[in-house]
């Protein structure tokens, strides 16, 4: 193969990739209000953001991760009769031209043994993937223990 | 008898008579709580654990305040840190009658919330929250004594687990009686409200 044909090749595959990337689940959702609530010592956190999906299909999210915390996972509270619990989940869908909110009380990410003390004000990066195995980076602001209300 | 001693003695009468007076004035029933009431029919504050600084306590150290009693534990990232955000929202807006009140963080994993993550725990969300830990069988003394329970779900793979447990707040006047109910679903006003003349109730000044 000459140079300029396998240089044309890499140029099809990048135009490729780039058109597979616009097709993602990940690419049509638009995340907001992203934070965490910080514990003291090492206790789990809760992390809260609300997704829009502005694609024509549905997106769901599979699972998250941060170079943070050494675990994160997908649960859900709920209180039924009286008793609060959670649970973990395997996956939330958010509908075409719809949203979800990840929000206290309901669908939050937990992340679990922060790598090095997270304090309010920080910036956390999570990475949100995507049944398809796309991926979104989205930056969570660290707030107080008893933060209420929207993000700032 | 001096002066003095007449002068406490009107103090000490009037201390004894005010509650009757306020209970002859305000009849529960002519209350407007917005919360639920649950007057005469829960037990009064009665435990014996360890507060969040290693100390020995029983419902009796905490006559004199108003008592907010919450069944939670600190390895739970959602929804106990809410209820307590809230609370610690609730007890700013009663501004210095808040200091009346103390909100009891009642551990029901004792297994881990040991006084020392209990203290920095609660402090993170209130300084009027005291945390309150013990034996297993004092916990669900307390527990069962409010029709509440709480249960130890299966560990997972690393060996942590979660605890489902009531969501209720129980409230309890100055003297220790059960007096209301919040659940999830009542307003942060609801409990301003409430709190309020609650406060108000046996503080004659």
């Amino acid at each position: 193969m000459s140079a300029r044909r396998a240089g044309l090749a890499v140029v099809l595959m990048v135009a490729l990739l780039a058109g597979r990337a616009e097709a993602t689940e990940a690419a049509h959702v638009i995340p907001s209000h992203a934070w965490i609530r910080v514990l003291p010592g090492d206790l789990p956190a809760g992390a809260y953001v609300v997704l829009e999906n502005q694609g024509n299909q549905p997106a769901t999210l599979r699972a998250a991760s941060s170079p943070a915390y050494a675990e994160a996972m997908l649960h859900r509270s709920s209180t039924e009769n009286g008793v609060s619990r959670m649970a973990m989940v395997d996956d939330l869908a958010i509908p075409a031209h719809g949203k979800v909110e990840l929000s206290p009380g309901g669908y939050h990410l937990m992340l679990m043994k922060a790598r090095t003390a997270v304090r309010p004000g920080d910036k956390v990066r999570l990475q949100l993937r995507f049944d398809d195995g796309s991926t979104l980076e989205v930056d969570f602001l660290a707030r107080p223990a008893n933060a209420t209300g929207d993000t700032p | 008898m001096t002066l003095r001693r007449a002068g406490r003695l009107v103090l000490g009468l009037a201390c004894l008579l005010a509650p009757l007076l306020l209970a002859g004035c305000n009849r529960d029933d002519a209350i407007p709580w917005q919360l639920t009431n649950v007057t005469g029919h829960m037990p009064d504050l009665d435990f014996h654990l360890v507060d969040d600084q290693g100390k020995q306590v029983t419902g009796q150290d905490y006559h004199g305040k108003v008592v907010l009693l919450y069944f939670g534990y600190t390895h739970c990232p959602d929804v106990c840190p809410l209820t307590l955000a809230h609370l610690h929202v609730v007890m700013q807006r009663l501004g210095p009658l808040a200091d009346g009140a103390r909100i009891l963080f009642v551990s029901v994993d004792p297994a881990r919330d040991t006084p020392e993550v209990m203290h920095a725990y609660v402090n993170a969300f209130d300084p009027r929250a005291v945390g309150l830990t013990g034996s297993p069988r004092e916990i669900e003394a307390l527990s069962k004594r409010y029709r509440s329970a709480f249960t130890r779900e299966p560990d997972d793979a690393n060996g942590q687990y979660e605890v489902s447990h009531s969501s209720a707040i129980y409230i309890f006047d100055r003297n220790g009686n059960a007096r209301l109910l919040s659940t999830p679903d009542r307003s942060l006003d609801d409990l301003v409200h409430d709190l309020h003349l609650l406060l108000s109730l046996g503080n004659p000044a």
